[in-house]
């Protein structure tokens, strides 16, 4: 049982930590929170579901939903972030993409509704039976697909040229600048990777849930920054583990708890860490670990 | 005289505008809360429960609504005391977050199902009367000792320090006073909405808290209240729009903001608009 249950939250993490992992590399890079990344996993997930109904493959609905958040991502990041960048305070970024969140949440209303739909599975899922634990091809599908794409994340950012910009420009913008690399592309490029990744993991939560509202990037937004805020600010390895964490402890809460607590466990956790820990568990910095 | 549909507009405009200042006063101290919502909760939920369980007068009701806030104001000031900046934020964003979650899980509050019999107590004269106060001790503090010491600590801690400025205890009281404003803009809100739920103070609640005052401007109480008036009539003047209203709202507040980076009235007007005054009344 308990097994069981351990097993449940590190799938549920593995999707959070995608989440998170995008709101780190956000602020990492730029020192800056994005507000409207919630709801670009929320349409990423839209587009999935679009993919879902005109009946295409699971690949291709993994893949076109982190190509159109991706999309989206650099489009927020055009619109939110780079017109105030040098001008207003650090306050102004969460305003204008609170503002973008607003009208990305209403779009989709517009055409979706503000209904919760349901999202078709991607295959008749069969359950695997570990003896200890029980998982079906699902729950593995989406395991696996986090897991595959934070590697490929830590791969991209230790070893390419592009990967080293992006760390070289977390570190200090200004010197990365003068060292020749170009600092706005870096941080577009940033922008589409944290998108793509919660694209995917709007659809990976999709399926798990079999469903999805308009508001769903609210909820799961949230628990991204708390996420972020455990592993420390701009830490994508402290993401990662942060992100399982929750999922975890959310999960067991549900389980062992009330289920109308799971929300405040993932904030506890966070606000207790933070009083003993004010940089999150692994200290702020935008590191491969 | 006015319809009761302005008088609604107007009540919850007024609640909009003490909540946008409950955020002002600890921003004006270089703390910055997106957990706003979990204290009007806090007082609407105090002041609900006196006047409905114990048939406590509302005045009373109204104090204890501002002292909950005040004293958890004060408790949420301490991790303040560590934390700077978006870390800030974060942790006030968790703390809404939590109130919100307990009072769902608190039978005596109704949890999920909310709050209702609230008797009606609240009327425009009471959300004006406290507007005035709060109004007044605004202009009053800006001077003041205090006033001067938020600003030092909002522009550069370690400087204030050095200048003597005691940021514990300042920060503390900055939470603490945000906390109390808060609380009354929350128990006010529940005696005319006569229901309240945890979802009405959610983090949608302590955002667009945030989001009027910043709109406004942090350069002035002036720049919240005009902010957060502007704001909560402008859904009612995109009427007209029907239901591609917030996208409308949201549109219009980020066109804004790039164009006004620092709010509607930022230091450089500011600095214009108490210019002409003095002008002014140099002739006059």
């Amino acid at each position: 049982m308990f097994a069981q249950q351990l097993v449940n939250g590190l799938m549920l993490g593995g999707a959070y930590a995608l989440v998170a992992i995008g709101y780190t590399l956000v602020f990492g890079v730029l020192n800056l929170l994005h507000l409207a990344h919630g709801e670009v996993f929320m349409v990423g997930a839209y587009v999935g579901l679009v993919l879902a109904l005109a009946g295409f493959s699971p690949v291709v609905i993994l893949a076109g939903a982190m190509l159109a958040a991706a999309t989206l991502g650099v489009l927020v990041e055009r619109v939110a972030f780079r017109p105030v960048r040098n001008r207003g305070s650090h306050v102004t970024p969460l305003i204008t993409t609170i503002a973008v969140g607003l009208v990305l949440q209403h779009v989709v209303v517009k055409i979706f509704g503000a209904e919760p739909v349901a999202f078709p599975a991607p295959f008749a899922s069969a359950p695997l039976d570990l003896g200890l634990v029980t998982l079906t091809t699902l729950q593995l599908i989406i395991l696996g697909t986090s897991v595959v794409l934070m590697a490929l994340l830590e791969l991209f950012l230790r070893s390419t040229r592009t990967g080293m910009a992006i760390r070289a420009t977390a570190e200090n913008q200004t010197v990365a600048g003068l060292m020749g690399i170009n600092v706005s592309l870096a941080i577009v490029v940033t922008f589409a990777i944290a998108s793509a990744l919660a694209g995917a993991a709007g659809v990976l939560l999709a399926w798990n849930f079999a469903g999805l509202s308009p508001f769903f990037g609210v909820k799961v937004g949230l628990k991204g920054l708390a996420i972020m805020l455990l592993g420390g600010l701009g830490n994508v390895a402290g993401a990662m583990v942060g992100g399982l964490i929750i999922g975890v402890v959310e999960v067991l809460s549900v389980a062992y708890l009330a289920s109308s607590y799971r929300d405040a466990f993932a904030f506890a956790v966070m606000i207790l860490i933070l009083l003993v820990r004010p940089t999150g568990l692994f200290g702020a910095r935008l590191s491969t670990g | 005289m006015l319809s009761d549909h302005t008088i609604s507009i107007l009540i919850f405009a007024g609640i909009d505008v003490i909540m946008a200042l409950s955020f002002y006063l600890p921003a004006s101290a270089g703390q910055l809360s997106a957990g706003q919502g979990g204290f009007m909760a806090l007082g609407a939920y105090t002041a609900a429960y006196l006047t409905v369980q114990y048939g406590a007068p509302f005045p009373l009701a109204l104090a204890a609504g501002g002292l909950v806030g005040g004293v958890v104001g004060l408790a949420v000031g301490f991790p303040a005391l560590r934390l700077r900046g978006l870390y800030l934020v974060l942790v006030t964003f968790g703390f809404g977050e939590m109130v919100r979650v307990l009072f769902l899980n608190a039978p005596a509050f109704g949890g999920p199902a909310g709050f209702a019999g609230i008797p009606p107590a609240t009327t425009i004269w009471h959300v004006l009367g406290l507007l005035v106060v709060l109004i007044y001790f605004f202009t009053r503090l800006s001077g003041s000792r205090m006033g001067r010491a938020f600003a030092a600590l909002r522009d550069d801690e370690a400087a204030a320090e050095a200048m003597g400025v005691n940021s514990t205890y300042v920060k503390l009281a900055a939470f603490a006073a945000g906390g109390v404003i808060a609380g009354l803009g929350g128990a006010l809100y529940a005696h005319y909405t006569l229901f309240i739920d945890p979802e009405a103070f959610g983090v949608g609640r302590s955002l667009f808290v945030m989001l009027y005052a910043v709109f406004g401007g942090l350069a002035s109480f002036w720049g919240a209240v005009g902010g957060a008036a502007i704001l909560s009539v402008l859904p009612e003047l995109l009427r007209w729009v029907k239901d591609w209203r917030e996208i409308f709202y949201g549109l219009l507040v980020l066109a804004t903001m790039l164009v006004r980076p620092q709010g509607l009235l930022d230091a450089t007007l500011l600095a214009r608009l108490s210019l002409r005054g003095e002008r002014a009344a140099a002739r006059g």
